[in-house]
C-alpha cells in the first residue's frame, strides 16, 4: 500500500492505497463520487474525465498514486456555489438538450470545462476537435457542440 | 480492467531512478506519463513487478533555449510541446504533430520523451523528431550519453535507450523560421495514424526534411523526395513529382486498416499536401 494525499472537490483526503489502483477507482469506489463514471475503461471514451491539477484527464488512465500531492475536481465538485446552483457549462447543457442517455455527460462537461478555459471563444470546429477525446454513444453531438458554443455566449454576456 | 499488482516507486531524481532500475531491472518499468503504459498493463499484456515513476522529477519537464538548438525535456507533455514559444519559433513541425496526438486529456497527461521512448511506430513524434535531426540524451549509472535520431529508432518499440538507462531530454537542433505541416490520415478521431508525414521546409524551398509515420517498423525519411525538393520551386507540379518518392525505399506493414502498397500510395498523396502546405503553396 502507498500513502497518497490530495485535494478533491476541495476537501483534503488521505488514504493507503494499493499502487494500481485506478483514479477513476479511487474517487468512486473509495471516495464514493460516482457523478465520474467509467465508460469504456480503455482511454477512449473521455466519460472519466475530471480535471488534475486544473487541466482534463482521463480518470481511467491515471493512477491514485499519480495524484498524491496533487488536485482533483470532479463533476460533482465543478459548481462552487450554494447548493442546487449549477456551473454555467452544466447550466447550458441543461439549457441546449446536450444530453440523451446522460452516461457521457460528466466527462462531456469537464471537457467542456478545460475547453472553455483554453480558448473562451472557439468556432464550431474547435469545439468538435477540441472534445474529440469524448465519445457519445447515443451520437448526439450536434446539441452538446452547441451546449458548449452557448456557454461561450453566455460567459460573453 | 486493473493492472497486476506491483510495487510503486517515486524517485526524486535521475539519480534515485537510476539506482531502482539498476536494483530492479528487467523487473521494472519505467512510468512517464502513463498514456501509453497504463492501457498495456489494464490489459494485462505486460505486468511489471516494479513500475517507477519519474513524475515527480521536475528537472525532467521544460523547453529550453540552448544555443543553436533546443531541448525538450523528457517528462515535458504534448500539450507544453504544442504551445511553446520556442518550439513554434525553432521547431514548429514538433508543435504541429504533438497538437495531433491523440485528443485533448491524453495530451494533457502524455509525454514526448515517453512517447518516443515507447516508439510505436504509428507515434505521431518519430518521424518529426527524426525529420528535425533530434539527439537524444540518455543517461546511464556512468553517466550521459547523446544519440542521434538515424540509430535512436531500432525497431518497433525498440530504441537504443538501454534496460538500465533513461531517456532525459531530446535536443532539436534549431530550424528557425522553417514552414511545417503534419499530415495525418486517420480513419477514427483521435486515434492512431495508418500513415502520417511530417514535412517542414527553408524557404520555398531551400532545403526540406520529410518524415513518414507507420510506413515501416520505425519513423522513415523520404530522403529521395528531400533531394527533389531542395532548391526546387515549390509549385504544386514540381511538390507532387517530387512526392512520388516518398515511398522509395520502404517497407509498410499491412493490417486491417490498409495493405502495404496503399499506404505507400497514401505516402506519395500525403507528401505533396504536407510538403505544399509547409511551404504556404
Amino acid at each position: 500500500m502507498t500513502k497518497i494525499e490530495l485535494t478533491v472537490d476541495g476537501a483534503a483526503v488521505s488514504d493507503d492505497v494499493e499502487p494500481r489502483m485506478l483514479l477513476v477507482q479511487y474517487l468512486r469506489e473509495k471516495l464514493g463520487k460516482t457523478g465520474t463514471v467509467i465508460g469504456c475503461d480503455t482511454s477512449n471514451c473521455g466519460a472519466c474525465t475530471v480535471h488534475l491539477d486544473g487541466t482534463s484527464v482521463k480518470s481511467c488512465n491515471v493512477l491514485a498514486v499519480q495524484a498524491n500531492g496533487r488536485t482533483v475536481t470532479t463533476i460533482e465538485g465543478l459548481a462552487d456555489t450554494a447548493e442546487g446552483e449549477l456551473h454555467p457549462v452544466q447550466e447550458s447543457f441543461r439549457e441546449c438538450h446536450g444530453l440523451q442517455c446522460g452516461f457521457c455527460t460528466p466527462g462531456m462537461i469537464m471537457q467542456a470545462v478545460d475547453l472553455l478555459g483554453e480558448n473562451p471563444n472557439p468556432t464550431e470546429e474547435e469545439v468538435r476537435l477540441g472534445m474529440e477525446g469524448n465519445l457519445c454513444r447515443c451520437t448526439g453531438y450536434h446539441n452538446i457542440v452547441k451546449s458548449v458554443l452557448h456557454a461561450a455566449e453566455g460567459a460573453k454576456a | 480492467m486493473i493492472p497486476v499488482q506491483f510495487d510503486y516507486l517515486a524517485p526524486a531524481s535521475v539519480e534515485e531512478a537510476l539506482s531502482a532500475l539498476g536494483q530492479h531491472g528487467d523487473d521494472a518499468k519505467i512510468l512517464a506519463g502513463g498514456q501509453s503504459l497504463l492501457p498495456v498493463l489494464r490489459m494485462r499484456l505486460n505486468a511489471p513487478e516494479v513500475v517507477i515513476d519519474l513524475g515527480g522529477i521536475a528537472s525532467l519537464r521544460g523547453i529550453r533555449d540552448d544555443g543553436d538548438a533546443i531541448v525538450i525535456g523528457a517528462m515535458t507533455t504534448h500539450h507544453d510541446v504544442r504551445d511553446h514559444a520556442l518550439v513554434k519559433e525553432h521547431a514548429l513541425l514538433l508543435s504541429k504533430a504533438a497538437a495531433e496526438v491523440a485528443d485533448s486529456q491524453i495530451r494533457h497527461r502524455g509525454t514526448f520523451g515517453g512517447a518516443l521512448a515507447h516508439a510505436d511506430p504509428a507515434g505521431d513524434l518519430g518521424a518529426p523528431a527524426l525529420a528535425l535531426g533530434a539527439q537524444f540524451v540518455i543517461a546511464g549509472a556512468g553517466g550521459t550519453r547523446t544519440v542521434e535520431a538515424s540509430d535512436f529508432f531500432v525497431d518497433l518499440f525498440e530504441t537504443a535507450i538501454g534496460e538500465d538507462e533513461i531517456l532525459t531530454e531530446v535536443r532539436i537542433p534549431k530550424h528557425t523560421g522553417w514552414g511545417a505541416h503534419y499530415e495525418k490520415f486517420v480513419r477514427v478521431a483521435h486515434q492512431w495514424p495508418i500513415v502520417a508525414i511530417a514535412a517542414t521546409v527553408k524557404g520555398s524551398i531551400d532545403e526540406a526534411r520529410v518524415g513518414l509515420t507507420n510506413m515501416g517498423s520505425t519513423p522513415l525519411r523520404a530522403t529521395a523526395t528531400e533531394q527533389a525538393l531542395t532548391g526546387a520551386t515549390a509549385t504544386e507540379d514540381g511538390v507532387r513529382a517530387a512526392a512520388e518518392l516518398a515511398a522509395e525505399g520502404t517497407n509498410p506493414p499491412s493490417d486491417l486498416n490498409g495493405a502495404a502498397d496503399y499506404r505507400q500510395h497514401l505516402a506519395r498523396v500525403l507528401t505533396g499536401r504536407a510538403v505544399l502546405k509547409a511551404a504556404g503553396v
